[in-house]
């Protein structure tokens, strides 16, 4: 007897829960849950052409010449946006750079199952891992993408030569995470058409990150004038209001 | 605190023991348990907690290996230890500045190491935020060890010794920035100096520890110095102006170095003076030979400049006397325990 209530509560139960679900969405039911892998790859662009380091002359909005040595940046805290929610990559911190082609590519491997519209991503470091002494990986100090001298991530690294520069070259070491000063930039970006993570098939979003953007607005660089910035503060801040800019999504699909 | 002492006193012991070839009934320190880090009694909560690297006796050790090891330096000649001398409570005695490797020289004085667990930011312009994330700045210094860090990683991987004891402290051979610096941060951040005189005459200010002068210094410190020189770290951890006009060629600008601000020109971190009386010579560019010149700075040395502190402009009015007790005081300061523990100091080879 007591089975017998026990089985009609639970139907009860069920039927509840049945009828609640029918109000809302009742689709959804019949997707399976697991996640997948959606891979994120970077394109370094200078306008319409690949960067090129060391080999290629290249003008700025404001026309002067330049050639990139190196181009380096952190991508971090990488979350994909969901019509409902967020996916949100665990310790999401990677470094850019443009001579490892094995770091301009990296995958989201378990992105739960859905429809995904769009990219939100940090250029640079949050300052929390810039206060929470030694770090690993992407973030090692090894990596050259670290202020020893005042504790810092550079946030974004580029380098490379102008004639206009009265030194002949030019550096552009964004750093600096607290207050005024900061020079991380979050940037969400929608899809040009959204993504379905499911069993089958990998997804692949396309990013660039075009330089001419760095020097062009908001601040308009002449490199006569603008050649080098090594610290934190006005002129970093400034450059960083710059390449919060440089990021696109050119694709993002199976 | 004098459970940390005996803790590490104890592991110390035990391990000579067993490298003596103790007997089957002695600790044995493969089983030796993580050593405890206790904040004395009416300290205030350190900085630096290990709470994401836990303190250990294998990882105390081997921070004490690598703080004296001049492989880190670029030509194998300077190690942290070079500047930083356990006799002068870490500090490098006689030295106005520091001294890199091939004999370069810096524009600061190697400051004293002790109780660094308290200290919120490192460096006389307090321009590192962790303690962490300190050794790397004098490793890679060009003026320092001019080294870099994949070169020092490289190194350390190319010795068995080495790789055995990172293996014994973080469970695999991997030998990395962040096991390095935090083994290093085990070390620095167990270097604790609370046992001199003054520590006993506060726990116990009737057992007759103090003189009469040492009293009345006590007191004038309170009046005159306390605010900064804030006990019982002897710092507050500020950046001030105390006086001393930049030296012509050098212009160094302090903190404004670290922030740009022009508010912070010249203004350096207050430095505790817990064991001052043997970490001459003073100041942060080692300008002040002795002592008793140090607080005479204090009465007829201070310049006036916009950022000089209010607490010290114009001069503190002491009279020859008063200077003198205060001196016997700071001299209370001493931990000979510290500066003689066997612990801290360079292993043997």
């Amino acid at each position: 007897m007591r089975q017998y209530l026990i089985a009609g509560c639970a139907a009860l139960m069920c039927g509840l829960v049945f009828t609640g679900c029918t109000k809302k969405d009742p689709p959804e039911t019949t997707e399976p849950a697991g996640n997948g892998v959606v891979k994120i790859e970077f394109a370094n662009k200078v306008g319409i052409g690949k960067l090129s380091l060391n080999d290629t002359w290249y003008v700025n909005d404001h026309g002067d010449s330049f050639k990139v040595s190196k181009f380096n940046y952190y991508i971090s805290n990488v979350k994909l946006t969901k019509a409902t929610g967020t996916y949100a990559e665990n310790e999401s911190y990677h470094l850019i750079q443009q001579d490892k082609a094995s770091s301009l590519v990296f995958d989201l491997s378990d992105v739960p199952y859905g429809k995904y519209s769009g990219i939100t991503m940090t250029i640079g470091v949050d300052s929390v891992r810039n206060v929470s002494g030694a770090q690993t990986g992407a973030l090692d100090p090894a990596n050259g993408m670290f202020w020893t001298w005042s504790t810092g991530y550079i946030m974004l690294k580029l380098e490379g030569t102008s004639p206009k520069s009265p030194s002949g070259s030019i550096s552009f070491h964004a750093g600096g995470y607290a207050g005024a000063n900061a020079t991380q930039r979050t940037v969400s970006i929608s899809f040009p058409t959204e993504i379905t993570v499911a069993k089958d098939g990998v997804n692949h979003v396309h990013v660039e990150a075009d330089v001419l953007k760095l020097f062009k607005s908001p601040n308009l660089y002449d490199f006569a004038n603008t050649y080098n910035i090594s610290t934190a503060g006005a002129a970093a801040k400034g450059f960083a209001d710059n390449y919060a800019n440089m990021l696109s999504v050119t694709y993002a699909g199976l | 605190m004098k459970k940390v002492m005996i803790a590490i006193v104890a592991a110390g012991m035990s391990g000579m023991l067993w490298l003596a070839g103790c007997k089957k009934d002695e600790i044995d320190p493969r089983t030796w348990r993580p050593v405890s880090f206790e904040v004395p009694k009416g300290w205030p909560q350190p900085a630096y907690t290990f709470a994401s690297n836990p303190l250990t006796f294998d990882g105390f050790e081997l921070g004490r290996k690598l703080f004296y090891d001049a492989r880190l330096s670029r030509d194998n000649t300077v190690s942290c230890g070079s500047c930083h001398q356990q006799v002068a409570s870490f500090a490098h005695i006689d030295h106005d500045i520091s001294h890199g490797i091939e004999n370069r020289l810096g524009t600061r004085n190697s400051p004293m190491l002790a109780n660094m667990a308290w200290h919120t930011s490192f460096f006389w312009d307090g321009g590192v935020n962790h303690l962490e994330s300190q050794p790397i700045a004098p490793i890679v210094n060009p003026l320092e060890m001019d080294m870099t860090v994949p070169e020092v990683i490289d190194r350390l991987n190319a010795d068995a010794d080495y790789r055995s004891r990172f293996k014994r402290v973080f469970g695999s051979d991997t030998i990395n920035s962040q096991r390095v610096f935090r083994a290093m941060a085990q070390f620095m951040g167990a270097m604790v100096s609370s046992n001199s005189k003054y520590d006993k005459y506060v726990a116990n200010p009737g057992a007759g520890y103090f003189s009469e002068q040492e009293v009345r210094g006590l007191s004038l410190f309170r009046q005159h110095c306390a605010n900064c020189h804030k006990e019982p770290l002897f710092s507050d951890f500020s950046f001030r102006n105390n006086g001393l006009l930049p030296k012509p060629g050098v212009n160094d600008s302090g903190r404004a170095h670290i922030t740009g601000l022009a508010e912070d020109r010249y203004k350096f971190k207050v430095p505790s003076l817990r064991n001052i009386a043997v970490t001459r010579p003073y100041m942060h560019d080692g300008r002040i030979a002795t002592l008793a010149d140090a607080v005479e700075h204090y009465r007829s040395g201070v310049a006036a400049m916009s950022t000089t502190d209010a607490l010290v402009a114009g001069g503190i009015v002491m009279t020859e006397k008063d200077k003198s007790d205060i001196i016997s005081f700071l001299e209370t300061l001493t931990d000979s325990t510290f500066i003689t523990n066997p612990l801290f100091a360079e292993p043997a080879k």
